[in-house]
Formats: structure tokens, C-alpha cells, sequence
């Protein structure tokens, strides 16, 4: 069987994130620069890369460029944003006296097509305010919603998944 | 000092957030309700509070910081299978729940 071009610099490429990953949890976890500890780290990375690397390409991960950089960085401040005041509401529903809750589970379109795309906006919705999400069929997210404030399909994308979404399509366009 | 200081107040904010998670865990009607004070709230807390332990002793900052990344990244995916399974297994919503898509989709036919 014959790789196209194409495919064979993807799955390269695929080997190299996966390494770079690895050996940058290793230099965090050990914490030295000592040239033992960073051979052995190089060496358990590539060994782990080549063994991996198949499984991991089904991700399809999107070639890197600095405009996709940006946008995740972005991205990842928004998130962080938008963690905190889960945090604060879902806490402001807990203490209050009448718990304030309207539970529902609503349907959200998506327009990601990769895979490693819609995992991760499902786990930025399940990160943020009162959202979880429950199961993914196609491109539909199903989300159990505590306030339900829309029963509308394209009011609860812009509502729910609005606010990633538009950043994590320029990440994986 | 500046830096005990610091990360008690951190770890304490993050200790905060885990109480009010398990007071949600009580006072939640239904097994979604309660997925979402239980995650929610001990996401946050728990990243702070490994955090604060690192703000006390900077040497161990960067391991703390990575075990609230892989914890950042896992809870959700946690969230998500108990909800799913809990649904296919036919767990029904509160009373008090408004909508519910589910029942018009063929995935959850005869799963309630």
C-alpha cells in the first residue's frame, strides 16, 4: 500500500505532536535539567510516540500555524472565563433558598466536523454555566440545561455553544 | 510568609467551592441536577486547592499545576458518561424540568 504525500506528513505529524506532549508533561514532572533525566525523557517519548502514534492520528489533528495558535490562546481565556462564572452561578443556585433551577435537556447544532473538534467544545459546554453536555448523535449536542432560558434550536446554539464555537472553527478550519 | 499567606487563601477558596459542590450534591432534585453542582463547583475547587499547595511550596508548582490541568480535562468527561448512562438506563428528569429532546429521538425510544 502506497501514502500519498499527503498522508505521510500527516502522520508525521501526528508523531511530533504526540512527542513534543509527552516530553513536555516528563520535563514538568521532573523538574531537573540534568542531561540523565532529559535522555531518558527523550527516549521513553519517542518510544511512546512510535507506539502510540496510530491511535492518536485518528484524532486528526489540524497542521500547526501561528493563526491557529492565536485563536486556541484565545480560545483557552475565554474558557478560562467562562469557568469561573460556572462557578459562581452554579454556587449562587446551590445557596440560594429556593433553588432556582428550570432543568431541562435541549438539542444543539454544531458545525465542527472533526472528531477532537466536538470533544472539545462538549467539554468546554460541560465546563460552563449550567451546561452539560449529555450525549453527541451526528452533529447534534444533546444538553441538560439548569436554567433553561430558550427552547428555540438556534437561540440555544448561540445561547450554549455560541461563545466557543467561532474560535474553535478558525483552530480547526 | 507573602507566600503561605497567598496559597492558604487560594487552597481556602478552593476548599470553598468544594463545600458549596457537595451541598449541591444534597439539595439537587434529580441525578443531572446534582451532576452539574458536583462537577461544576469541584472543578474549580480542586484545581485551587492543588494550586494553593503549590503556591506554599514553589517547587512543586508545576507538578500542581499539571495534575489541575489533567484534572480540568477529565472531570468533564466523567460528567458526560455518568449523565449518558444515566439517560440510556432511562433515569428520569425532575418534575420540575421544562424540556426534554430526548424523547423525540430514536437513540432513546422506550428508555423512559
Amino acid at each position: 500500500m502506497s501514502d500519498t504525500a499527503n498522508e505521510r506528513t500527516g502522520r508525521a505529524r501526528d508523531y511530533c505532536y504526540l512527542f513534543v506532549m509527552l516530553f513536555a508533561i516528563w520535563m514538568v514532572l521532573t523538574s531537573s535539567l540534568q542531561w540523565q533525566e532529559v535522555i531518558t525523557g527523550v527516549l521513553v517519548s519517542v518510544v511512546l510516540a512510535v507506539y502510540l502514534g496510530r491511535t492518536y492520528a485518528t484524532l486528526g489533528m489540524p497542521p500547526l500555524s501561528v493563526k491557529r495558535i492565536g485563536y486556541f490562546i484565545v480560545y483557552l481565556a475565554v474558557l478560562s472565563m467562562e469557568i469561573v462564572r460556572a462557578n459562581f452561578e452554579v454556587a449562587y443556585i446551590v445557596l440560594h433558598p429556593k433553588l432556582p433551577i428550570k432543568p431541562g435537556v435541549v438539542a444543539v447544532k454544531t458545525c465542527l466536523k472533526q472528531d477532537i473538534a466536538k470533544t472539545i467544545l462538549a467539554n468546554s459546554i460541560t465546563l460552563t454555566p449550567g451546561t452539560f453536555t449529555l450525549d453527541i448523535i451526528d452533529d447534534t449536542l444533546l444538553v441538560h440545561w439548569i436554567v433553561v432560558r430558550s427552547e428555540d434550536n438556534e437561540e440555544t446554539a448561540r445561547l450554549i455553544s455560541g461563545r466557543f464555537e467561532k474560535y474553535l472553527k478558525a483552530v480547526f478550519a | 510568609m507573602v507566600r503561605v499567606v497567598a496559597g492558604t487563601i487560594v487552597s481556602g477558596i478552593g476548599v470553598l467551592f468544594l463545600l458549596v459542590g457537595s451541598l449541591g450534591v444534597f439539595r439537587m432534585p434529580d441525578v443531572y441536577n446534582r451532576l452539574q453542582a458536583g462537577t461544576k463547583c469541584t472543578t474549580l475547587g480542586a484545581c485551587l486547592a492543588a494550586v494553593g499547595v503549590g503556591i506554599i511550596e514553589p517547587q512543586w508548582f508545576w507538578k500542581t499545576f499539571v495534575i489541575a490541568l489533567f484534572i480540568l480535562v477529565t472531570n468533564p468527561i466523567s460528567n458526560h458518561a455518568i449523565g449518558r448512562a444515566s439517560k440510556k438506563s432511562g433515569v428520569p428528569l425532575c418534575d420540575r424540568s421544562v424540556v426534554d429532546v430526548t424523547e423525540n429521538l430514536k437513540e432513546y425510544e422506550g428508555r423512559s
